[in-house]
């Protein structure tokens, strides 16, 4: 009970990982959505529109427990976070307020003409609808990411007389290149996200012999966008925001590769058991010089190890970081696979009968929502013990006059709530998806 | 620049007020005067497209609380732990509510959800009525810049103080008395029939007892902060906030009189804009006096962001905060007249 900021760490990673299950399905369907709306309309197509409307349904829902999960995490910088908010709100506050003005209010307004609009706005109008939404959504998005951006690569600061943060050039802050470069990487798994659940559900339904013409084009439709956006995931936006990391927070890189030692040709570590107390990796697959290539683009270059930094500054969490940076790669790989060899057997339609691969692709959708969290614990857990990197140590940034038992009810009240949010969400979805693309 | 951010959030608090405050209204009456599915899903289908976006002025004023004075939000906040995470909760149920209810087709699901949404409506205003009450009445903050407070203690405004005393559990019925009567207004304007005469009848019996609680809370508000009043005298901005206060009423009364619905409702936003401005100004610069020792008070002067900040902020907000009132006007143009209930599956 005593450790205040162990008990703060887990309420925001708890909420904030819960929270953006949601977003990350909603930014990735408000794309599909737009596509299938546009392909409508351009085609003069109804069979697009009906996948559209059925998948807006899906979005409504989802996005409205996006909402209600995510106004906590505004709380939360205030009332967990009180030290933080203070010290770095003069800038980071900029990019939080735009995101009310700029995206907020533009989803909340079009949010009930997309869901229940469509007769009256027309066909146009609808696909109007659903461009705001996709423009909110991922607006929001961008403005998150660079916040946090700003915690991993604080830019565009000065520091104020009372040692506090403060804006000192408003574009630089804004346009933070690893801003740029970690929003992508996200928007494309959220991507991934969103067209796995498209794909799940249309080879669910095809596995069930029900909406075989839906469930075909929702099966297209999840591929193609799936296999695209896995790709775009791993590159180049993976692989451009692990030379970032490399750069600029190289005990990161040496912690999610499990690597204590200094040298070129560093081994890229596939699988292995980071051994802290030893100060090595046990049993590790490894490919050599690969990790110097990726990190640097060339076999030579030296990589550096954890020997390379006093314990003080190695991330607090060397083995979560080091399995979570591994999980979103390994499954990011198999992400890749499986939607090219689905996307082999599309032409002709012998993915419809493909009854294995089916049930595959059914069963597969949990997972790329594991591997975005596992991405947030990379970029989260590699970030420590910084809260804003360089600058604020996590420890410093905590409320300290809320008393840990608060943190521990509170913690406890989110988990039951939650749990029983996700219950309805999955009984609304589940009883969509039975009831068919058909209103 | 302090003094203009303190007003620019004073009234995005304002209309957020006046916004969510009628959909708050709404879900507190909608037990009482919506008797059948039909009428349910009329006060719903009223405040649906909108309930959302008013709820967004809320974040909109608590990120521009965060880029001009993250000292009184990181204080405030943290100071009202538990009271903070009553209003997360109370906003995450009757969010739900309003989105899940329409989606099930089952008596049961729809009165439970219904019963939420009311429940919730209810305590959110109570809530934000004691907060203002604290804001008023002051906080044990100290020179390290936080407090910490339970959530009551003898009940008395006088230190150790708690979040719910008598003053601010007065302000706490009265914010939940206007904006019940507020959302009453809204919805007769909005609805016809059975609905809208019951409506009429709650908002004819609700503001009379609005002006008694109104006085009262006047009266108590010079018992607990007696240098309140006193600044009146300076405060420009406090008369123009007092004129809408008693001209907002007066519309109201008249508006019920004559049956004139958007000139109530109108009058009623007065009203709440009112108060909330002429206390704006009679506090400024304060934003959350200390009890313990007034130099320890969080100021809009001694709590505010860099230079650079508040000038790069204050550019984007006046792009963004026409738009944001552009998407309102689009919204009430689109859903202008009196509100049908939706068919099944077609509307929430």
């Amino acid at each position: 009970m005593g450790d205040l900021l162990f008990w703060h760490r887990l309420q925001f990673g708890f909420t904030s990982t819960f929270h953006y299950l949601f977003p990350q399905l909603t930014m990735g369907l408000a794309l599909i959505i737009v596509a299938l709306k546009g392909i409508g309309l351009a085609r003069d197509d109804e069979r697009f529109d009906l996948a559209a409307r059925f998948w807006i349904r899906i979005f409504g829902l989802s996005f409205a427990v996006g909402v209600v999960t995510g106004i906590p995490l505004e709380f939360q910088f205030g009332t967990n976070w009180a030290r933080f908010s203070a010290h770095a709100g003069g800038v980071i506050g900029q990019t939080l307020g735009m995101e009310g003005m700029f995206a907020f209010f533009l989803e909340s307004a079009f949010l009930g003409l997309l869901v229940w609009g469509e007769r009256r706005l027309g066909r146009r109008g609808h696909f109007l609808a659903a461009l705001a939404l996709f423009l909110g959504s991922w607006l929001s998005g961008y403005f998150i990411v660079a916040t946090n951006a700003f915690m991993q690569h604080p830019v565009g600061y000065l520091v104020a007389a009372d040692g506090s943060l403060q804006l000192a050039d408003f574009w630089t802050y804004l346009l933070n290149p690893w801003a740029l470069v970690q929003y992508l990487h996200t928007m494309m798994g959220a991507v991934v996200t969103g067209a796995f659940v498209v794909a799940a559900v249309g080879a669910f339904w095809i596995l069930r012999r029900a909406h075989l013409e839906q469930a075909a084009l929702f099966l297209k439709t999840g591929v193609i966008a799936g296999l695209v956006a896995s790709c775009l995931v791993a590159f180049p936006t993976g692989d451009q925001q692990g030379k970032r990391v490399a750069r600029h927070q190289p005990q990161a890189l040496a912690a999610m590769e499990g690597r204590w030692h200094t040298g070129p040709y560093a081994e890229l570590n596939l699988i292995g058991q980071p051994n802290v107390e030893g100060r090595k990796l046990d049993n590790p697959v490894r490919l050599p010089g690969l990790l110097s290539f990726i990190a640097y683009g060339s076999f030579s270059s030296e990589v550096k190890g954890l020997d390379q930094f006093p314990e003080d500054q190695w991330p607090t969490n060397l083995e979560f970081l080091y399995y979570g940076f591994h999980i979103m790669v390994g499954l990011g790989t198999l992400f890749i696979a499986l939607m090219g060899l689905a996307a082999l057997l599309l032409p002709g339609g012998r993915l419809m009968r493909a009854r294995p691969l089916l049930w595959v692709l059914m069963l597969a959708f949990p997972f790329p929502f594991i591997a975005n969290s596992a991405g947030w614990v990379v970029a989260e857990f590699g970030r420590q013990p910084w809260l804003v990197y360089g600058l604020m140590r996590t420890a410093d940034g905590t409320s300290r006059l809320v008393h840990p038992g608060q943190t521990v009810f509170t913690s406890l009240g989110f988990a039951g709530l939650y749990f029983v949010l996700g219950l309805l969400f999955l009984f609304l979805v589940g009883r969509e998806v039975n009831h068919g693309p058909e209103l | 620049m302090e003094m203009l951010w303190f007003w620019l959030v004073s009234v995005m608090v304002a209309i957020y007020a006046v916004m969510d405050g009628f959909d708050f209204g709404s879900g507190v009456l909608h037990l009482f005067v919506a008797r059948s599915e039909a009428e349910r899903r009329e006060v719903l289908a009223a405040i649906g497209p909108l309930w959302d976006g008013n709820e967004v002025w809320l974040l909109a004023a608590g990120g521009a609380l965060f880029l001009a004075f993250p000292r009184v939000l990181a204080a405030g906040f943290s100071g009202f732990y538990l009271a903070m995470f009553m209003v997360i909760w109370a906003l995450i149920l009757r969010g739900i509510a309003i989105e899940f209810r329409s989606h099930v087709n089952d008596l049961m699901w729809r009165a439970f959800w219904d019963g939420v949404f009311a429940l919730a409506s209810a305590l959110l205003p109570i809530l934000l009525g004691a907060a203002l009450g604290n804001v008023v009445r002051g906080v044990p903050l100290d020179a390290s810049g936080y407090f910490q407070i339970p959530l009551f203690t003898h009940f008395g405004p006088a230190n150790p103080v708690g979040v719910l005393d008598w003053y601010t559990v007065l302000m706490g019925v009265l914010v939940l008395a206007t904006l019940t009567a507020h959302g009453a207004l809204f919805l007769a304007w909005k609805t016809a029939g059975p609905l809208h005469d019951r409506c009429r009848g709650a908002a004819g019996k609700l503001w009379p007892a609005v002006v008694v609680l109104a006085l009262a809370a006047t009266w108590a508000t010079d018992q607990v902060n007696p240098a309140l009043y006193r600044n009146l005298p300076r405060a420009p901005l406090a008369w123009v906030g007092l004129a809408l206060f008693l001209g907002g009423l007066a519309a109201v009364f008249t508006g019920l009189k004559r049956s004139r619905y958007l000139l109530a409702f109108l009058g009623s936003s007065g009203f709440i804009i009112g108060i909330l401005a002429a206390t704006a100004g009679c506090v400024w610069p304060v934003m959350l006096p200390s009890t313990l020792d007034p130099a320890a008070s969080l100021t809009a002067l001694n709590a505010s962001s860099g230079p650079t900040g508040l000038r790069a902020g204050m550019v984007w907000w006046f792009i963004g905060f026409p738009i944001a009132l552009g998407y309102f006007g689009y919204l009430f143009w689109l859903h202008q007249g009196k509100v049908k209930a939706p068919k099944e599956g077609q509307g929430y």
